[in-house]
């Protein structure tokens, strides 16, 4: 067990944990608090994969951009003058049986396939080899993904606009 | 409990897919749903980091990674915009009460 093997097994048990939490819980409050420490377990995850500009990336969207417009979105959508929001569940059982099964066939795929590793050599720093790769390899996905953004910002603040015509 | 290798992350992405799946088809409140989906996505992301440090993608795994983490997020965006539309025409945001088109 080295420290590597306690590090992951840390982070590994924030994220699951959080992350039952999150689908769990009847009270929207905190499923919504909750995956904020899921995400923070997968930068967590990042960080011991070598992917350190990824993990920076992920906090800074994620909980710095998503958690906050979900945050938003349950304010928002839920009369929050009640005592505590709570939210219903249908279909328990089934769900259960059902991703139990799912979970089952894709985590027996997972560790009985004979995965072909050969490991890459990965720079320590992968802030130069993302960007170098952007602007060269993948430039053109890197400018529809500007025009991407380009139009959610303006479809999502007109599909939200109150209209007072 | 052997070496931390590539199938201990696979595992855990698909412990977060399967919790994931599990949030979208049990929860009746649609920003519950939407975090539903938000695991899965970051669940698929651990997966194309763990092949970029332990199979032969190299850096391109963590670039598609980072392409996928600008999608969610232009997905969240128009995603709660609607549902704050539905908000503002049905009064609650349960997906098993808006069954109608238009009124």
């Amino acid at each position: 067990m080295t420290l590597y093997d306690i590090i992951f097994y840390l982070f590994a048990v924030i994220t699951i944990a959080s992350a039952f939490v999150v689908v769990t819980t009847r009270n929207v409050i905190y499923s919504g608090f909750t995956l904020l420490f899921t995400f923070f377990g997968v930068a967590g995850i990042y960080v011991l994969l070598g992917a350190d500009f990824l993990a920076i990336v992920q906090i800074m969207v994620y909980v710095g951009g998503i958690l906050i417009l979900i945050l938003f979105g349950v304010m928002l959508t839920n009369k929050i003058t009640d005592v505590d929001i709570r939210t219903g569940t249908i279909h328990l059982l089934p769900a259960a049986i059902g991703v139990g099964i799912l979970f089952g066939a894709l985590t027996s795929v997972m560790v009985w396939t004979d995965w072909k590793t050969e490991p890459v050599e990965l720079p320590i720093t992968t802030t130069y080899a993302i960007g170098k790769e952007l602007l060269t390899n993948y430039v053109l996905i890197f400018e529809l993904l500007g025009i991407l953004l380009l139009v959610v910002l303006i479809g999502a603040a007109s599909i939200a606009r109150s209209d007072k015509e | 409990m052997a070496q931390v290798g590539l199938t201990h992350f696979l595992v855990v992405s698909s412990i977060l897919f399967s919790l994931g799946i599990y949030g979208i088809i049990t929860r009746k409140n649609a920003v519950m749903v939407l975090m539903g989906i938000e695991l899965i996505l970051n669940s698929a992301n651990i997966n194309f980091v763990a092949f970029s440090k332990y199979g032969n993608l190299g850096i391109n795994g963590q670039i598609v990674a980072l392409f996928v983490i600008v999608l969610a997020a232009a997905e969240a965006a128009i995603a709660l915009a609607i549902v704050l539309n539905i908000y503002k025409t049905y009064a609650n945001v349960n997906v098993d009460e808006i069954d109608h088109l238009k009124d």
